[in-house]
């Protein structure tokens, strides 16, 4: 995929990083705000995505594999499991799932006991997986052309 | 709000049978974003900002791709012969006077659009921030009440990526 004009790239380098950081807000604020770990995830992905297409894929030098991306995606679900299986051994009652952290005051940052982690967990695994799919179908579009 | 939602969808309709119909693949797609973004803004007007948010970011990337696709094969749609007689007419009429008529007795009997709770919702809804902590009742619901759907959820797109990695490589990993 060939990169576009000087303006798409400006503008991209000046927008792209604040897409990324309005990502992690809309991740983190989860259970105080609209949104959540997959909303979220799709914003953080939609900013690399970006940066791929107005820079073009020779330009970033992207490697043969997208191991690195495929990997966070694995490590994503994996601490969504281990949070999940945590309350069986934490939570005193023995229940998938059971919410071991505690409340705090509803509205704070950090309250809702595990519920911002599952947020952060499936945000990363979200945001991996759409950029695992871009770069599988960009990466191997250039294997069949060799 | 109640004309907007009908003009907006009176738009999406539109927009839906002419990306069936439309000869020009590219302009299929953009015809498809109608639907996507109009869905948005009948969200938006329905108060719920957590599905618009998802909606809107979906449907933009997924458009990306689905550009970047017919961009890079065929644009035309090929030509094929269509023979439209008499009796595909009346058949699309009859089904649509039936389907007209079956969902206007299904629907009769419920009560108007978001006027109405289940008793189950409302277990979920009344204690739901004492009980869970999240002031976001959405996320308090979709991670804490139903914590085991949204793991499968998750399940689901870890497969599907996986699945499509499979399809597409060509050559197998170097060990």
């Amino acid at each position: 995929m060939k990169g576009m004009t000087i303006i798409v790239k400006k503008v991209t380098q000046i927008i792209c990083s604040v897409v990324f950081l309005y990502g992690i807000y809309i991740v983190v604020h989860g259970h105080l705000t609209p949104g959540g770990g997959f909303a979220g995830g799709v914003i953080m992905a939609g900013s690399f995505i970006f940066l791929v297409i107005s820079f073009g894929s020779e330009f970033l030098a992207l490697r043969k594999e997208e191991s690195g991306s495929s990997i966070l995606e694995s490590s994503g679900i994996l601490a969504f499991l281990i949070i999940s299986v945590l309350g069986i051994a934490i939570g005193g009652a023995g229940i998938f799932f059971v919410n071991f952290l505690p409340k705090g005051v509803v509205g704070r940052l950090i309250s809702a006991g595990t519920i911002p982690l599952f947020n952060i967990s499936v945000g990363i695994e979200v945001a991996a997986a759409f950029l695992t799919l871009f770069l599988a179908l960009l990466i191997y579009k250039g294997e069949v052309e060799e | 709000m109640w004309i907007l939602l009908f003009v907006i969808l009176v738009l999406m309709i539109g927009g839906a049978i002419f990306s069936l119909e439309a000869r020009d693949l590219l302009s299929a797609v953009i015809a498809y974003g109608i639907v996507g973004f109009g869905l948005v803004i009948a969200f938006m007007l329905l108060q719920a900002p957590d599905l618009a948010l998802v909606q809107i970011v979906v449907e933009t990337i997924t458009l990306i791709i689905m550009i970047a696709v017919i961009l890079n094969s065929t644009r035309e749609e090929l030509r094929t012969k269509s023979r439209k007689t008499a009796i595909y007419i009346v058949g699309t009429l009859i089904f649509i006077g039936l389907f007209l008529y079956f969902f206007n007795r299904v629907t009769g009997g419920l009560s108007p659009f978001g006027e109405h709770t289940l008793r189950m919702s409302k277990a979920y809804i009344e204690p739901g921030a004492q009980i869970t902590g999240s002031a976001n009742l959405v996320t308090g619901i979709i991670f804490d009440f139903r914590g085991y759907d949204t793991l499968g959820e998750a399940t689901i797109l870890f497969t599907a990526v996986i699945g499509v990695l499979t399809v597409l490589r060509l050559k197998g990993r170097k060990e």
